[in-house]
C-alpha cells in the first residue's frame, strides 16, 4: 500500500497505544470488579481501607468512666443516664492525651434541645419535662440551679 | 473455491451465533464466587432502624456525626438529619429542619410560621440518612468507578477518584447526597464504616439517648435490630423508585417524603 495511505494508519495506532500506556500508568492496581457486579462493584478496593482508617473521636461513656468514675457514678443514678457524655462535652479524641481538657460547655441550647416545650401530643417530646424558654429566667445558664448529671439531685 | 448457497447460509448462521456469545459464557467460577455473585458474600449486610415514636429532635445524632465525620459544622451540609413534621386540622403538613437539626428543635415556629397548639393533630420527627440501597441509583450513575457499594452492603466514596461531576447527588432519590466544600468531591453518609468495621455503632446511634436509631446485621437472624425489622411493623422510604434502601423505619407516616 502507498505511504501517504499507511502513514496515518501508525499516527492512530501509536495513539492508541499511548492510551493504553498512560492507562496502565494511572490506573491504580486493585481497581476492578470486586464487588457483585460491574454496575456496582466496579471500583478501587484500596478505598474501602481508607474509610477504615478514619480515627474514632466518639469513644464513649465507658472510655469516660474510667478517670472520671465519680462523675459517671452521680450520672448513671439519674433520668440522664441515657444521654452520652460526649453528647455535652464534645468528641472525646484522643484525650486525655490531644486534646489534654475537653472544653465544659454551659450553654443553654444543650438542655433546650430536649426541654424546649413543644406542643406535639403524638410525639415523645410532650413526655419530657419542658419549660418555655422565653419565660423560664431567659438568658440565665439552665447549670445555675440544675444539676446537669443528675438533675434530680 | 467453490460454495453452495445451503453451506453459505449455515456457516452465516453458525457465525451469527459464535458472534452473540459472550467470552464470560466460557469462564468458570468457583462455587464461592457463583455464591458471591448472586447472593452478596460475606457474612454482614449492615442496615438501620429508624423509630420515629421515640425521636424527640435533640439533634445529638446530627451534631454528633458531623463532628465524627469532619462535616463541616456550619455549612450548610450533612450527613444525616432530622425533620419535624406538623400536620394541622386542615390537613396541611409542615415540615422544617433547622440547619438539619444540628441545634435540636426549640422553637414553636415551623419556618417561618407559627401555629397554634390547637390547630396541631399531630407532629413528629423524623431522622434521615443514607439508605445504603441494595440497588443504588448513585453507584449506576458514576462514570469513573468512584462510588461503590461494599460486600457488607455500604455505598462508599472514593475521594482520591470523584471527579466532583455530581451525577450521584442528581440521582439518590432521597438527596443524602452532598459536595463536600473541602475536598470537593461528592459526599455521603457511609453507616461510620470506620466505626462499624471495628465493631463499634454508628456515632449517630452511639448519640441518640432515647434509642430510636439502631443499626445491625440483617444477615444475622438472632441479631436484635433484624428480629425487630422482621417481627414490627416496618416501612422504608420511597419504595416505588426499586432502590431497595435498607434503611428501615417504624412509626412511618404517609406524610413523610
Amino acid at each position: 500500500m502507498k505511504n501517504h495511505v499507511l502513514r496515518p494508519l501508525w499516527v492512530a495506532i501509536a495513539f492508541v497505544a499511548l492510551i493504553f500506556l498512560v492507562r496502565h500508568f494511572m490506573v491504580p492496581k486493585d481497581f476492578g470488579i470486586h464487588g457483585r457486579n460491574f454496575t456496582y462493584g466496579f471500583y478501587r478496593l484500596g478505598a474501602i481501607d481508607d474509610w477504615k482508617a478514619i480515627p474514632v473521636k466518639y469513644r464513649g461513656m465507658a472510655g469516660c468512666g474510667e478517670c472520671h468514675e465519680d462523675k459517671v457514678a452521680e450520672h448513671q443514678k439519674g433520668p440522664h443516664h441515657i444521654i452520652q457524655c460526649e453528647n455535652c462535652h464534645g468528641p472525646a479524641l484522643a484525650h486525655p492525651d490531644k486534646p489534654e481538657t475537653l472544653p465544659i460547655d454551659r450553654d443553654r441550647g444543650l438542655c433546650l434541645r430536649c426541654h424546649a416545650g413543644l406542643p406535639y401530643p403524638t410525639s415523645q417530646r410532650a413526655n419530657l419535662p419542658a419549660i418555655d424558654p422565653d419565660k423560664h429566667n431567659p438568658g440565665a445558664p439552665c447549670v445555675e440551679c440544675h444539676n446537669p448529671h443528675n438533675p434530680e439531685m | 473455491m467453490s460454495c453452495s448457497r445451503r453451506d453459505l447460509l449455515k456457516k452465516a448462521m453458525c457465525g451469527a451465533v459464535a458472534a452473540s456469545l459472550p467470552l464470560t459464557m466460557f469462564r468458570f467460577l468457583s462455587p464461592a464466587q457463583a455464591q458471591a455473585a448472586v447472593a452478596g458474600s460475606g457474612k454482614v449486610r449492615w442496615g438501620f432502624l429508624v423509630d420515629t415514636r421515640k425521636c424527640v429532635g435533640c439533634g445529638f445524632c446530627v451534631k454528633a456525626c458531623k463532628m465524627e465525620n469532619e462535616v463541616p459544622y456550619d455549612a450548610p451540609v450533612t450527613r444525616t438529619w432530622v425533620e419535624r413534621y406538623v400536620v394541622t386540622r386542615d390537613g396541611k403538613t409542615h415540615i422544617d429542619s433547622p440547619l438539619g437539626g444540628r441545634d435540636g428543635f426549640v422553637s414553636q415556629k415551623v419556618g417561618e410560621e407559627t401555629i397554634p397548639p390547637e390547630e396541631i393533630t399531630k407532629a413528629f420527627f423524623v431522622p434521615k440518612l443514607c439508605n445504603q440501597c441494595d440497588n443504588p441509583a448513585c453507584v449506576q450513575v458514576c462514570p469513573v468507578g468512584a462510588t461503590f457499594q461494599t460486600n457488607d452492603g455500604v455505598v462508599l466514596i472514593d475521594r482520591t477518584w470523584c471527579i466532583g461531576c455530581g451525577y450521584c447527588i442528581m440521582a439518590c432519590p432521597y438527596g443524602v447526597r452532598f459536595f463536600h466544600p473541602i475536598y470537593k468531591v461528592a459526599e455521603k453518609c457511609t453507616f461510620c464504616y470506620h466505626r462499624i468495621s471495628k465493631g463499634m455503632v454508628t456515632a449517630c446511634v452511639q448519640a441518640c439517648p432515647f434509642g430510636a436509631r439502631r443499626i445491625g446485621n440483617l444477615k444475622d437472624p438472632n441479631d436484635p435490630v433484624t428480629r425487630a425489622i422482621m417481627t414490627e411493623r416496618v416501612a422504608v422510604l420511597k419504595d416505588e423508585y426499586g432502590t431497595k434502601p435498607q434503611v428501615f423505619y417504624i412509626g412511618l407516616d404517609s406524610n413523610v417524603r
